[in-house]
């Protein structure tokens, strides 16, 4: 692809990003999954941690986002995100219910990261609703502005809010479309 | 005009690894050039958290991918041979290497004009060349590295 979009041979190319992710000098390493069960997606990390995983990534958009929030020293570095992509495909087939990953939210406000803590504790296959992780963090009328965390969830599916659901039982919304939210619902068994 | 922000390295990499690319294989032959390409970039990735705005990339790559030539020529050449072949008259009769001379010579100098002069008499590109990675054209290169030395002359002449 590289290759052919820059006249750098695609061998040189991945060995330069590779040296640079071995500096630990980009403020984001990130790589494009393109054929997950559901469907593209984008895969961030940090020096101290996972910090981005995106449905459809519009690239540019991202990476200026990327650029905004962690630093300019953005760049695609396949071979920083190994345990990333390992530990997504052992989910995906259905043999990993926890992810061992390290996290970087500190470009979440402080309310989202006390909400997405809470939501880290819902655990694999269950369920729970807005008004009840808002309970949880002491702010039991605030259902909708965790509906709000959830929809910016800088790492959706390792920190579950595909697990969040109304308080009728409907799925009422997802970040990354109501398709995506059944099928991770179905392949934990949360649904039948 | 506002001044453009730093992009995404992955931008400024993808909009200029194969100018890079070329130049060193042009320069230094296409064995040496892969590892000069890496050495180059991982250089402007290091320094690019330091950038203060976007302007002038291509010049600021092409001096680094200049000045990784001419550190790799000195770990590879003789000294003497290196200084005869890159000695520059800026002035002075000092016999030592030019690059040694211009480093922090040149700091203080418009990017467009420090990389003219450092591309002309730290490497001794010629001016299409210094024009090509400057993203202008022969003459204005020309004139980039005579205003660079006209300013550098009266800089010396102040102290």
């Amino acid at each position: 692809m590289s290759d052919i979009a820059t006249g750098v041979p695609a061998t040189l190319d991945l060995r330069f990003r590779a040296a640079a992710a071995a500096t630990g000098e980009l403020d984001v390493a990130y790589d494009v999954l393109d054929d997950t069960p559901v469907g593209k997606l984008l895969v961030g990390v940090s020096d101290r941690g996972l910090c981005r995983v995106h449905f459809d990534p519009d690239p540019e958009r991202e990476l200026e986002d990327l650029a905004r929030r962690f630093g300019p020293r953005v760049l695609r570095a396949p071979a920083a995100l190994d345990d990333v992509r390992r530990e997504l495909d052992e989910y995906f087939e259905g043999r990993r219910h926890a992810f061992d990953l390290p996290l970087d939210l500190r470009a979440a406000p402080e309310f989202h990261q006390r909400v997405l803590a809470e939501l880290a504790r819902v655990e694999y296959g269950h369920t729970t609703t807005y008004g009840a992780l808002a309970a949880r963090v002491g702010a039991p009328k605030a259902a909708r502005a965790v509906g709000t965390v959830m929809n910016r969830n800088p790492v959706p599916i390792v920190l579950p809010c595909h697990r969040v659901v109304g308080a009728s039982g409907s799925l009422t919304g997802y970040g990354g479309g109501l398709d995506r939210k059944e099928w991770l619902l179905r392949l934990e068994g949360a649904l039948l | 005009m506002a001044v453009a922000t730093v992009p995404p390295f992955e931008r400024f990499y993808e909009a200029h690894n194969g100018e890079v690319l070329a130049f060193l294989r042009h320069r230094a032959g296409r064995d040496r050039a892969d590892d000069l390409f890496q050495e180059t970039f991982l250089r402007a990735l290091r320094a690019y958290g330091r950038l203060e705005h976007g302007e002038h990339l291509r010049a600021w790559v092409m001096t680094i991918a200049a000045n990784t030539l001419v550190d790799a020529a000195r770990r590879e050449r003789p000294q003497a041979e290196l200084a005869a072949d890159l000695a520059i008259d800026l002035g002075g009769d000092d016999p030592r290497p030019a690059f040694e001379e211009l480093a922090p010579l040149t700091d203080a100098l418009p990017p467009k004009e420090r990389a003219a002069v450092v591309l002309r008499y730290g490497y001794a590109l010629d001016y299409d060349e210094i024009g090509a990675a400057l993203g202008s054209s022969e003459d204005a290169a020309r004139q980039a590295a005579s205003a660079g030395v006209r300013r550098l002359r009266k800089e010396k002449g102040a102290q």
